[in-house]
């Protein structure tokens, strides 16, 4: 069966939307896809707004860069208010309801609100909301299978963080299980 | 006193922005000295500035004066044409170290030989800044950068570059002194160099050259006081503070012995 | 021989662990955006296994460095960004005119002048022509893949002791910004087609060596370009290009690097409309794969040639296919991302839909 997906991952500098790229990419080239990630770089990184965009597939992927994309996970308000118009019509967004506005989402998308800052909060450090956000994505989408991105986080985090493992899998499993009980 | 008494105002020369300087970053205050200095000598209107790659490339969008764009490392050859087509005008370039010690050794040598009726201002932060932290000639031994991840090697790499001993040994030089910005105290002395070295070429008596010793703490992976110390601690006593060539009470170093001299036009 | 596991790394990465493959001993640098990757991890690696790294004072330095370890037979190389490569000009020219194998990576930038350091494909001209003074040309390979960036480094350094001759690898901000899983191989057997037998090893037992560029003597210079033009002919037949979906397509496009790949997303979508269009992605630039693009003129097809540029490229196509067709051009501005999408209208214009 032929795999599609692409994702636009955005927030502010800082909220790991960088990481978190890296670790849906790197999972699913552990689950034998075919994989991009592409960052926005340079002087623009200096304090404002990050984003990267991550293409998954069976097979070998043609543009990196995604101008309409299937799916994006907004960290931030500013992030949903830049990329939601350009998303396509049925895409999945994944927004970030602690800093982002639910009113807001467009009926043309299916959105999945998740309060990440909180769920991350619960399991003892908000700056795991961006794993709560990817543990989101990855059910809303099914885009590769989340034990594999819980997985592949050894490969991702510096060695220097390595004791954080456990929770950042924790985070990627309450992120995943807050839209498996929205899908129900 | 219940009225807000303003304390600090930017001279006009400054253009009111925000700038893209990172936290704790010294361009912003050496931008700020060398504004505070041309209004204070009236040479707002009538000066072209020479703006050189690096962190500091955009520094034609905080200071209004005319401005050109160099290439990398080359500013004190734009700064030569500039002069000598501009022989009225007052002429500075802004350099980095990686600028003006680096790929631009050539030029800065040059033009301080030549004795070019310019003024530099030379910003030592011991890396490339803007991109990303690479060894600058400057950087000190044992100092960990992106290119010598092992710290800096006499061996590898050779001594850290001290600028301001090589120009103030030049034959042009009229003016060379390094300052320092660690310190509201070494920042008055700064000031007052970056005057001198302006003055000698309004004085048409030689090339003028001040050399900040710079933090950049994004680089360096430290805070803005800690970049403070460092430069306080490690940086001057390897580049020691003060004048190292000034030949303003001989009346310059211009050449006497054949007849004009054509760079002097005043 | 190779290790299977796919490791997922930047395009620049991927280069620099070509390079490493393919058995550099000697690398030469100077730091400019968005190519910093590739001397930050040779700074570690290279000295790890034994080779040279030195952080140059300049582009100019570093190219001349490059003649030097050339001249001494080493596989050597330098990578740098557009502005960095027009300082390099002069060395590189002298490199081929002296018959020195050599490798420079262009991870390129938006120009002219500054620019900024996004993706372009601007360079194409200086890359293909020469780039510096005289009659020369580097051969110029064109990855659009992270994992092109690490075998075109392995065939770059072949084909640069092969015949002699500087090898240019053209990127840009793309390739080498993005990320994606890389099979790391190592050749079995590395050649240097004999570098033995010209490279300066200090003249004992055997005569005295020269290499060099100035030819003065009556005749001499233009038996030295005539030698350069027959390397040059005897290279043409290391054209390579990447053709997909051509067989039946009426339309043609051609577009290199990461710009090819990015348009073979448009012709997927547009062939999964049921329009009839194909891609040729040039692999090397120079040589241009001019008889793939000549026989599908012959097969009466039209061609569209589409680059991150104003236009350069399409002056190869239109001379490949001179004889039965023309090309029509899309240009997309350096300074602004390329997307997919951008490229859709532009084909389906041409198609006359
Ligand atoms: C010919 C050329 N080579 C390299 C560069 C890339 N480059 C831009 S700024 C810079 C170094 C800046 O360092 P420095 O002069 O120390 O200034 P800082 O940013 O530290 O203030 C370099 C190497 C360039 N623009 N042009
Ligand atoms: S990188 Fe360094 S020199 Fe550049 S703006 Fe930041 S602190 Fe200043
Ligand atoms: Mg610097």
């Amino acid at each position: 069966m032929s795999l599609y997906q692409d994702v636009i991952i955005a927030g502010f500098g800082g909220q790991g939307v960088m990481l978190i790229g890296n670790l849906l990419a790197y999972a699913g080239m552990e689950a034998g896809l075919e994989v991009t990630y592409i960052p926005v770089y340079g002087p623009e990184m200096r304090g404002g707004t990050a984003n990267c965009t991550v293409v998954i597939s069976s097979e070998d992927i043609g543009s990196p860069i995604i101008q309409r994309p299937k799916s994006l996970i907004a960290m931030n308000q500013p992030s949903m208010d830049k990329f939601q118009p350009r998303m396509q019509d049925g895409g999945i967004q994944i927004i970030n309801s602690s800093l982002v506005d639910p009113a807001l989402a467009d009926p043309r998308v299916i959105t999945y609100s998740v309060p990440a800052n909180e769920i991350a909060d619960g399991i003892g450090n908000t700056r795991m909301a961006n794993m709560v956000a990817l543990g989101a994505y990855v059910q809303a989408t099914g885009a590769v299978p989340l034990d594999v991105v819980k997985k592949s986080l050894t490969s991702v985090i510096s060695s220097h963080y390595s004791h954080l493992i456990p929770k950042n899998a924790d985070a990627l499993q309450a992120g995943a299980d807050h839209v498996a009980a929205q899908m129900r | 006193m219940s009225a807000e008494q303003i304390a600090f105002k930017a001279p006009e020369i400054m253009i009111d922005r925000a700038t893209h300087y990172c936290p704790g970053c010294h361009h912003g205050i050496a931008h700020r000295l060398v504004g505070e200095v041309l209004t204070e000598m009236g040479l707002v209107d009538d000066t072209l500035c020479v703006g050189s790659i690096g962190c500091s490339v955009f520094i034609y969008n905080y200071l209004n004066v005319d401005a050109v764009e160099a290439p990398h490392g080359r500013a004190p050859a734009v700064a030569t044409g500039l002069k000598r087509s501009r022989k009225d005008k007052f002429v500075f370039t802004y350099q980095g170290d990686g600028d003006l010690a680096s790929i631009g050794m050539a030029e800065i040598v040059h033009a301080a030989n030549r004795g070019e009726r310019i003024s530099v201002v030379f910003v030592n932060n011991t890396v490339y800044g803007m991109t990303g932290g690479q060894m600058a000639p400057t950087t000190l031994i044992g100092q960990k950068t992106t290119t010598c991840p092992a710290g800096r090697c006499l061996d590898r790499e050779g001594a850290p570059i001290r600028m301001s001993e090589i120009i103030g040994g030049l034959g042009g030089t009229a003016y060379c002194e390094r300052a320092s910005l660690d310190s509201v105290k070494n920042i008055r002395r700064a000031k007052k160099a970056i005057r001198k070295a302006f003055e000698v070429q309004q004085q048409g008596i030689g090339f003028g050259f001040v050399e900040l010793l710079s933090g950049c703490p994004t680089n360096w992976r430290m805070d803005a006081v800690a970049a403070n110390k460092r430069i306080t601690e490690e940086m001057i006593p390897y580049f020691p503070l003060g004048v190292y060539k000034d030949v303003t009470a001989e009346g310059g170093c211009a050449c006497t012995e054949h007849g004009t001299d054509s760079k002097e036009d005043k | 021989m190779s290790d299977n596991k796919r490791i997922f790394i930047k395009g620049n990465e991927a280069i620099a662990r070509g390079a490493l493959a393919a058995g550099l001993t000697c690398y030469f640098g100077y730091p400019i955006t968005p190519q910093n990757d590739i001397p930050e991890f040779l700074s570690a690696e290279l000295p790890a296994v034994g080779g040279e790294f030195v952080q140059a004072e300049s582009e100019v330095a570093s190219a001349n460095m490059l003649l030097g370890a050339a001249a001494g037979g080493a596989r050597a190389m330098t990578t740098s960004s557009s502005p960095g490569i027009s300082l390099m000009q002069e060395a590189i020219s002298y490199m081929a005119g002296s018959d020195l194998p050599a490798v420079i990576v262009n991870i390129s930038r938006g120009g002219p002048g500054l620019g900024d350091i996004g993706s372009s494909q601007g360079d194409y001209f200086q890359s293909t022509r020469g780039g510096g003074h005289g009659d020369y040309r580097t051969m110029v390979l064109a990855p659009g893949t992270c994992q092109e960036g690490y075998d075109m480094m392995i065939q770059a350094f072949d084909m640069a002791f092969k015949y002699r001759n500087p090898v240019l690898v053209l990127g840009d901000a793309i390739v080498g910004q993005m990320k994606e899983p890389v099979t790391p191989w190592v050749p079995e057997s590395i050649s240097n087609y004999g570098v033995e037998d010209w490279c300066l090893s200090g003249a004992v037992g055997r005569e005295k060596r020269l290499l060099k560029s100035l030819f003065l003597e009556e005749g001499a210079l233009a038996g030295q370009n005539i030698h350069l033009q027959e390397k040059y002919t005897a290279m043409q037949a290391e054209a390579r290009a990447d053709v997909y979906a051509c067989d039946d397509a009426e339309l043609v496009v051609v577009a290199y690097g990461s710009i090819g790949r990015i348009v073979k997303s448009s012709v997927r979508k547009l062939r999964s409309e049921g329009h009839k269009v194909g891609l040729v992605r040039p692999l090397t630039l120079y040589p241009f794969p001019a008889t793939v693009l000549e026989d599908l003129a012959k097969a009466g097809k039209r061609f569209l040639t589409i680059e991150h540029n104003c236009g350069q490229m399409v002056e190869d196509v239109r001379l490949s296919i001179r004889k039965y067709a023309d090309s029509d051009f899309h240009g997309h501005m350096p300074g602004e991302l390329p997307g997919s999408d951008d490229f859709v209208q532009p084909i389906l214009a041409r198609l006359g839909r």
